[in-house]
């Protein structure tokens, strides 16, 4: 295995607790930060640890801090988004319910970089019991003042509480979960103006996702160069992976960035191969919204190399032949999967999820899942699998958030890679019965 | 719920409700709208009524439009009574990769009501929803502030008797104590 910053404790028992987290060098970066450290110089170190967002977009930390606004007198926020809903992704829960105290940590320590007063951590509603792990994990460190009227005897103060969401996708996407933290419905804002400078109530904010947050403790702890060390190129440090579908293990891993792609899958110490022996098909790796591909573009680039769990080797080939790292929800299918009714779910779902405020994203979304639907039920023709194509088309980069988007990305990776399935269905309608059609596609005898 | 019963919070809630609103800048009360809304319907049978809605927006001091159009967006809200137990089953990828429509299924023949469908006793509504972020221990529901993960019929069959025999209902707010890890 390799190196571990975040999960390194996550099965000591008890670590949980204030005490045994304490035990183990829990705070000690808060501790660093206020007292051998101004804001100046930690968001410095952020910036040379390298680290990129982990809830998708993967934007430097650092540079992201550095845009937010100062001026006096006004306050300034941290918002953590705990709003994990990509599809495929389960890593903040398991973070938040094993290891609490890592996110409030990373919490203060980050709120005295950006000199906040006050922070909220936004966390998707059905994760209601994850909230209740979080609000008595921020007691204890009430407790044990790491929270509260000048923390240390620093003049230092700051106040940390656990907002709870009520079932919105969207309220993932930054300015939306702004919005419902403000008790709005969760709508996308037009930007400029961004966070940085206009966030909560108008304030100057920052929203991270946990994970990034959490990485901050070790970035102080050990220095942004020693991080910058650990992973390859400009992806650096380590990466949680929820790892889901056809494997033998599924779970979370984190990993020194730059592991193969080939190793996650089928090392013991990782996913463990495919469930019963069968064969590869397709992999989506970076959560829902991020393009699919098929088995020989996951394992390697067009370019013969061996594929890297890294924003930049993933990413090879563009969205022809590559994809993104993205939340690092990756899913597995294996031979067995039909990849036009993994789709479905798929539209279904941004469907669902779409706030309904630009057209081309209400309207898209509803009518992309409505022609998959036709074509799974045996009624679709060729000239649907070119409609899909184009209403795709049409989203992208017309819509105020990047749902559009994700909606949008999805549909086109399917079709770009796997048309002769979609024409299949299309072509043989009597075949289509659930994955009885995919045994014969690919000449499998039924388990 | 009786129809003249008086719709208000008992003490321990409204004292609740007060804490949580003083967790944001004055004049920003309205945030509070979202975690009043959800102590709400785990008061008042599972759901939001108008009157419940509106009783929340007096509690915030906005209109009860406002109180409307929050409960209408997210999904957690339910704008009509539901069952005791709303059954909530994943379907999205990797829970339909895992077998999340057999669960469906399931569940549909077991309690010989349609998917969306309350029991006539009141005790279960089926629900299917999207991605609930427990894709590695697939298929999964969840009932209440619980998620049952890896479940397979049989674990099905199980959970239903005994939320049955228990006949209570069950909340987003109820959290026990503790969770195994």
């Amino acid at each position: 295995m390799g190196k571990k910053l975040l999960l390194e404790h996550d099965h000591v028992p008890g670590i949980n607790t204030y005490s045994v987290y304490r035990e183990k060098g829990g705070y000690a970066s808060v501790e660093k930060a206020l007292k051998t450290m101004t804001p100046e110089s930690l968001v410095e170190e952020v910036k040379k640890s390298g680290l990129r967002g982990r809830g998708g977009a993967g934007f430097p930390t650092g540079l992201k801090w550095s845009f937010l606004a100062k001026p006096p007198g006004v306050e300034r926020y941290l918002v953590c988004n705990a709003d994990e809903s990509e599809p495929g992704t389960f890593k903040d829960r398991y973070l938040m319910e094993r290891i609490p105290h890592l996110l409030v940590e990373g919490m203060i320590t980050s709120s005295f970089a950006l000199g906040a007063k006050s922070s909220y951590i936004y966390i998707r509603g059905e994760y209601y019991y994850v909230a209740k792990i979080l609000e008595k994990a921020i007691e204890e460190a009430y407790a044990n003042g790491w929270l509260g009227k000048n923390i240390l005897g620093t003049d230092f103060s700051h106040d940390c509480y656990v907002q709870i969401g009520a079932g919105a996708y969207i309220c993932g996407e930054e300015t939306a979960l702004l919005e419902s933290l403000e008790g709005k419905r969760g709508n996308p804002r037009i930007k400029p103006p961004f966070p940085a400078v206009a966030g909560l109530w108008g304030c100057p904010t920052v929203v991270n996702n946990v994970e990034t947050i959490a990485a901050v403790v070790p970035i102080v702890n050990q220095g942004g160069d020693a991080y910058a060390q650990i992973g390859i190129g400009k992806s650096t440090g380590t990466k949680l992976i929820s790892a889901s579908g056809h494997i033998n293990k599924p779970g979370v891993y984190e990993l020194e960035l730059g592991l193969p792609v080939e190793e996650f899958i089928y090392s013991d110490a990782y996913c463990g191969g495919i469930r019963g022996g069968r064969k590869l098909k397709a992999v989506v790796a970076g959560g829902s919204s991020v393009p699919i591909l098929p088995a020989e573009l996951i394992l390697k680039t067009a370019k013969g190399e061996p594929r890297l769990m890294s924003y930049e080797s993933l990413g090879d080939g563009g969205f022809i032949t590559g994809t993104m790292l993205g939340s690092g929800g990756f899913i597995v299918m294996d031979d067995t999967t039909s990849i036009v009714k993994n789709l479905y779910t798929f539209s279904r779902f941004y469907h669902h999820e779409s706030c309904g405020q630009c057209s081309p994203c209400r309207e898209g979304t509803g009518w992309m899942e409505k022609i998959l639907h036709k074509i799974l039920d045996g009624h679709g023709t060729l000239a649907d699998v070119d409609l899909l194509w184009d209403i795709q088309s049409k989203i992208e980069g017309k819509t105020i958030c990047p749902l559009g988007e994700a909606a949008a990305w999805p549909v086109a990776a399917a079709i770009r890679h796997f048309r002769s399935e979609f024409e299949d269905y299309v072509k043989n309608p009597g075949n289509i019965q659930d994955v009885k059609h995919y045994y014969r596609l690919n000449n499998l005898q039924p388990a | 719920m009786a129809a003249n019963k008086k719709i208000e919070f008992g003490e321990e809630t409204l004292a609740l409700c007060h804490k949580l609103m003083k967790r944001y800048p004055e004049g920003k009360q309205k945030s509070a709208l979202i975690p009043i809304l959800h102590l709400a319907q785990a008061e008042f049978d599972g759901w939001l009524s108008p009157e419940v809605m509106e009783y929340v927006a007096s509690i915030l001091k906005i209109q009860a439009i406002e109180a409307f159009e929050v409960a209408s967006f997210y999904s957690m809200f339910n704008l009509k009574p539901v069952g005791k137990c709303q059954l909530e089953i994943c379907r999205t990828s990797s829970c339909w990769l895992m077998g999340a429509e057999d669960v469906v299924r399931h569940l549909e023949k077991r309690l010989g009501i349609k998917e969306g469908e309350t029991t006539p006793d009141g005790m279960f509504t089926i629900k299917t929803v999207e991605c609930l972020g427990s894709c590695g221990t697939a298929p999964m529901m969840q009932v209440g502030a619980d998620y049952y993960e890896n479940l397979t019929l049989e674990k099905v069959d199980q959970l239903l008797d005994t939320m049955k025999s228990s006949g209570k209902r069950k909340s987003y707010t109820d959290v026990a104590e503790t969770r195994p890890l």
